[in-house]
């Protein structure tokens, strides 16, 4: 694109009566050779018929300095042919400015500071514009829109229906002969309707004769998924005979040191007889998507002894007591145990959410059912019936044959054919013993990733989702707000694999799961980004001529989008990508960017901060801000007009993961004072919206205090911290004191060279 | 505003909690036009109100900023606060919907500089913080509120209120005149994100709510803990702003009680949790009592309910309770008996905190359209009609369900063009 350019600066909101704008024009139009305009208000209709009567005249490249990029967007928006930059003149410079405290007079240079940071943002937003692209939409040669469900159980059928039905071909794979899954073998299914009291015919034969008679679903029973290769809109999949073992099946990750100890003969190639990940099987299938039900398996409860599960007859789980219920009749006299755990512990079995409990109540009836005077015991530390469940577990409350109470389960012993179970502290205010036909335990229900890949990605990364055991095994968003989000692009988890869910449950989950299948199919198609930076039509690109092989950015993508080849070359895809620019931030050779973000972008901003020489008051430092979440916190601040050192200049990023530290490096030699990373949490309750880009940033600084070492700078002129959006209160503090520190420190001594 | 207008396929989506917001949004991702219309004068619905989301104690703000975002760069959402449905008419695949928009009082020439509120003299009680302070009558309703757009009440106002927050506007953002506005929308299918209400606690005779400032509710103590709250995050008792040396949590405050709410309001045992963190981190050494009937903190907030449960200045009673007493030193007794030990408890605590239930929306507000409701007001959705319910107008739920809904609600709903 020819880029036009035109600077615009906003007198309203504070921004005309705190700086001298002729003068910020002059920075504008001298320094920067750029055609600049101002206006009392810049985001009323005024102000943007004079905008857009410039790029009616051809004006294609828009300098805005007003207000922050996060309010006034769709006023400042000209087309999508059209590019704006924004210099935070408001919230960031004006309405930021350090004011004195009470009684005292302000500095002397105060009018100038605050003029000189807001000729450095300018100075920056026509920097930008010049060095930004429109974005050129990643296009995939072929898309292929068919989703593939893996799990033919009631979530599996659910996604396969529900995408069906908005129009997309579908592969539905089960590994068992029969669709159906676990629910076939219940006898029951929970109320799901007012008024919630009344077990429900098990909808799963339904389900599966309207998934059967959909022309638009292939099902394959008795077969699985070896592999998946490629990328969402272009997955090649593999399929096998269930069990089988193929040489198509998903190599593990072998690491860089594990694959010189099998080379060297120290170590077994586990991925002896299978074909390299990045192998192209000519059999393979293409999708578009995947939902990913593979379900769950029933707990082993054996290792609770005083329960006696394997050792005493007749001591069952509910999984199995379904199964008999299903067949046949049950025993008249029944306890059902809830809650391992004694007189220690009050948590239910492992793996149940609040599903078993609900499960002991719809047992429970089967005991009075089938049985004119059932009885069945339902021993629980906490009944679990949320929601409208409530009125299913009074409806059980009421029901005569219906005994239940909070107490600790102590033991489970064989007594003459029956079955003793030692309760205490019960409600009854006593401990009680009972003597019954049966014990059923509420095992919980495991997701089939605690125990094997269950998603079989051919990707350099490896073939299962990452970081599981955050989740304690299964396949689960760590976002309350984005509950479908997981590593692998293109991928989405619902059902029992998901979380140990009720069939109402699971119902809405794959439904959801089949949206999101479907979102991103369209987006690829767009050749936009999905979430967290939707919409987004830029993707990094490689300059592969000055790559190292380094392997850096293959390894710290989060989200595994990057391939490689023998030699260790990335092989990107860039619809598993989610523009966070982590692999830009990995890359030491600052061969990855973006059209709108990348290397050089930040850096000639960096460079274009004035760095000015001998003024212990007029330190620089650069504070590169997580857009999503600092940034936002740092604008707050402003709003609410807590000061921030007039030394500081902000730079928003994507995300921490794609701070390179040439940039810190660059602004250190270009003379300025201090640099500070300011990010998400990151460890086990990470906020990163990227999972892994906080983290490596900060191991990154860690490592960059060395460098500075060698280089004879203090590395305490280096900070990274974590903040969340809230913390605009603390954020001023949090700057102004590395800002003290690094005044304390003095100047940068490269100052000047 | 156009009249009349939508595509085929279009979406209405009626709340802007974060139900509606992730229904619009995961809709609109997918390539639909959608109209989002919200009661309020800003988008994020009751979860904008709390501190933090259990488990993961992280600010809501910051998936709403994400979300925020999201629309400002998708051209598909067309978003109206202030606006609710009027009536609909048609059927399912052609709705012609009229939405009424209640006047702001300040028009898009706002650019929230926020002199207005400065020059304002008269003041309300703060909504947003339950009444806990007074805010300007010309007012953003909340710091991080979506759109940055300021809002008056026009009958708070003086006469000379009303000329100092016309005059101090640079923007001649202040209209007073600024009439209802009715409008239609023309749609395939409705999604109904219409949320909660926290219960009113007043109704619960026995637990005295409305009678001792030492008596609060679990939304209350959110905003209390939140920075942007009424204390700046200080948890203190209302009033004499005593601090806290000893809390009481009265769970079930209105749910699993058929004179009341019948159902389990699904989050209160883990908001108890969530809020004993914000009361130890501000106050080590304080003693705190839950009354309970059952800790329902299923699956992995398993975890997060160990973590709470090994603080040894707290304690656990399972017993509901009975009856609130209020003290001469401003505290208050609460009064249970516990249901394993058969021993009547009286408690002394400086706070009591009412762990109130989520009443749906519409089960006060009445319905607009022929929706299907059952008998505590949550809605049944009918897919046929292309009434789809989310969120908890359709059920108690915590976040992260409510979320998993709405994106199941936006393939029901965008199903329907393709039938």
């Amino acid at each position: 694109m020819d880029k036009k350019y035109c600077a615009y600066i906003c007198a309203g909101c504070g921004i005309g009566e705190g700086l001298d704008l002729e003068a910020l024009t002059e920075v504008v139009t001298g320094e920067m050779s750029m055609e600049c305009k101002t206006h009392e208000c810049l985001c009323g209709a005024d102000g943007r018929a004079l905008i857009e009567k410039d790029v009616a005249g051809g004006i294609n490249t828009v300098v805005v300095g007003a207000c922050s990029p996060r309010v006034m967007t769709q006023e400042f928006d000209f087309g999508k042919d059209k590019i704006t930059v924004r210099a935070n003149l408001r919230e960031q410079v004006v309405w930021s400015e350090v004011k004195p405290a009470a009684g005292e007079e302000p500095h002397s240079d105060a009018v100038e500071f605050l003029q000189e940071t807001a000729s450095d943002y300018m100075r920056m937003a026509c920097t930008r514009a010049k060095k930004t692209e429109l974005p050129e939409a990643f296009q995939l040669e072929v898309i292929n829109k068919t989703i593939l469900v893996m799990g033919g159980g009631l979530a599996g059928l659910t996604a396969a229906k529900e995408a069906a039905a908005a129009g997309y071909k579908v592969i539905l794979t089960e590994k068992e002969e029969k669709l159906g899954g676990k629910a076939l073998g219940w006898r029951k299914s929970f109320p799901t309707k007012a008024p919630w009291t009344d077990l429900e015919e098990n909808p799963i034969h339904s389900l599966i004769s309207a998934v059967q008679s959909d022309n638009r679903i292939t099902i394959k029973t008795g077969m699985e998924v070896a592999r998946i290769t490629g990328s969402p809109g272009d997955f090649g999949i593999s399929f096998k005979a269930a069990g089988i073992k193929t040489e198509w099946d998903a190599p593990a990750k072998v690491t860089v040191d594990e694959a010189d100890l099998i080379e060297k003969g120290k170590m077994e190639n586990p991925n002896e007889g299978l074909n390299k990940y990045t192998a192209i099987n000519p059999d393979a299938v293409k999708v578009g998507a995947v939902v990913l039900a593979t379900g769950w398996k029933p707990a082993d409860v054996s290792q609770y002894e005083h329960l006696g599960y394997g050792k005493v007859k007749n001591v069952v789980t509910n999984a199995e007591f379904e199964k008999m219920a299903k067949e046949g009749k049950v025993p008249a006299n029944v306890a059902f145990i809830q809650s391992p755990g004694g007189k220690d512990d009050d948590k239910d079995f492992p793996y149940c959410n609040s599903v078993t409990s609900m499960v002991a109540l719809k047992q429970a009836q089967y005991v009075c059912e089938d049985n004119a005077a059932g009885k069945a015991y339902i021993l629980y530390q906490h009944m679990r019936t949320p929601g409208h469940m409530e009125l299913f577990y009074k409806q059980a409350q009421n029901n005569d044959g219906i005994f239940m109470t909070k107490g600790n389960v102590m033991k489970v012993e064989e007594n003459g054919g029956a079955l003793t179970v030692s309760v205490e502290d019960t409600l009854l205010g006593e401990n009680i013993t009972l003597s019954v036909d049966m014990v059923v335990l509420a095992a919980g229900m495991e997701p089939t990733t605690l125990h094997e890949k269950s998603i079989n990605l051919a990707y350099r990364q490896g073939p299962g989702f990452n970081d599981l055991e955050l989740f304690d095994g299964y396949a689960d968003s760590h976002f309350i707000c984005f509950p479908y989000e997981t590593r692998r692009t293109g991928v989405y988890a619902c059902g029992g694999v998901r979380k140990a869910e009720t069939m109402e449950e699971a119902v809405d989950d794959a439904t959801g799961a089949a949206l999101k299948a479907i979102q991103c199919i369209e987006s690829v198609d767009r050749g936009v980004s999905v979430h967290p930076r939707s919409g987004d039509a830029t993707y990094p690109e490689f300059f592969m001529q000055r790559c190292t092989q380094c392997k850096r950015c293959t390894e710290e993508c989060p989200f595994g989008a990057l391939d490689d080849d023998e030699k260790g070359t990335p092989l990107p895809n860039p619809t598993r990508c989610r523009r966070c620019g982590t692999c830009m931030g990995a890359c030491p050779e600052r061969i990855i960017g973006f059209k709108d973000y990348n290397i050089d972008l930040i850096g000639s901003m960096i460079k274009a901060i004035e760095v000015p020489e001998d003024d212990e008051d007029r330190l620089r430092i650069l504070v590169l801000v997580c857009e999503n979440d600092a940034y936002p916190a740092i604008d707050m601040a402003g709003m609410k007009r807590n000061g921030i050192s007039h030394m500081v200049r902000f730079i928003p990023v994507r995300c921490l993961g794609s701070v390179n530290m040439a940039w810190i490096r660059d602004a250190l030699s270009a003379g300025l004072d201090g640099a500070m990373l300011l990010g998400c949490t990151y460890g086990d309750d990470y906020q990163c919206h990227f999972v892994k880009g906080s983290e490596i940033a900060n191991k990154r600084m860690e490592n960059i205090g060395d460098t500075l070492s060698t280089l004879g700078l203090e590395p305490e002129r280096c900070a990274a911290n974590q903040v969340a959006i809230t913390d605009y209160d603390k954020i001023p503090q949090i700057i102004n004191d590395f800002v003290d520190q690094i005044v304390e420190m003095g100047p940068n001594p490269f100052k000047g060279f | 505003m156009t009249d009349e207008q939508g595509t085929s396929g279009a979406v209405l989506v009626v709340g802007g909690g974060i139900s509606g917001l992730t229904a619009a949004l995961e809709t609109a991702e997918v390539g639909n036009d959608v109209f989002l219309v919200e009661k309020s004068a800003s988008f994020g619905g009751r979860v904008a109100q709390l501190n933090q989301y259990f488990p993961k104690l992280c600010p809501p703000s910051c998936g709403l900023e994400i979300n925020f975002r999201r629309i400002r760069d998708n051209r598909k959402i067309r978003t109206y606060t202030m606006t609710t449905v009027k009536s609909v008419s048609g059927t399912a695949g052609n709705y012609h919907v009229t939405l009424e928009t209640a006047p702001r009082y300040v028009n898009s020439n706002c650019t929230a500089c926020g002199d207005c509120a400065v020059a304002c003299p008269d003041e309300i009680d703060n909504d947003f913080n339950f009444g806990m302070n007074t805010s300007k009558a010309a007012y953003l309703p909340h710091e991080m509120a979506f759109p940055r757009r300021y809002v008056i009440k026009k009958d708070a106002l003086s006469a000379a209120g009303a000329e100092a927050v016309k005059g101090s506007c640079k923007y001649n953002a202040v209209d007073l005149d600024m009439q209802t506005e009715t409008f239609t929308v023309n749609v395939a299918s409705i999604i109904w994100a219409t949320g909660w209400v926290p219960y009113d606690a007043k109704k619960m005779e026995n637990l005295k709510f409305g009678q001792s400032k030492a008596i609060v509710t679990n939304m209350m103590i959110e905003r209390m803990a939140a920075p942007s709250g009424p204390t700046g995050g200080k948890i203190v008792r209302p009033g004499d702003e005593k601090e806290i040396e000893s809390i009481a949590f009265v769970q079930c405050a209105g749910s699993r009680d058929e004179n009341h709410l019948e159902y389990c309001s699904h989050i209160c045992c883990m908001a108890t949790f969530k809020q004993m963190t914000y009361v130890r981190e501000q106050y080590p050494d304080a003693k705190i009592y839950v009354f309970y009937i059952d800790l329902r903190t299923p699956g992995k907030y398993e975890k997060f309910r160990e973590a709470r449960m090994a603080d040894k200045n707290a304690v656990f009673i399972k017993g509901k309770v009975a009856d609130i007493i209020l003290e001469a030193d401003g505290g208050v007794s609460v009064i249970a008996e516990n249901a394993v030990t058969a021993e009547k408890i009286t408690q002394k605590v400086d706070m009591a905190v009412l762990a109130t239930g989520m009443q749906p929306s519409l089960a006060l507000q009445g319905v607009p359209a022929d929706l299907q409701m059952d008998t505590s007001g949550f809605i049944i959705s009918d897919f046929d009609k292309a009434m789809i319910a989310t969120g908890c107008a359709k059920k108690a739920a915590d976040v992260v369900t409510c979320t998993q809904s709405s994106t199941a609600a936006a393939l029901k709903a965008i199903q329907v063009s393709r039938r």
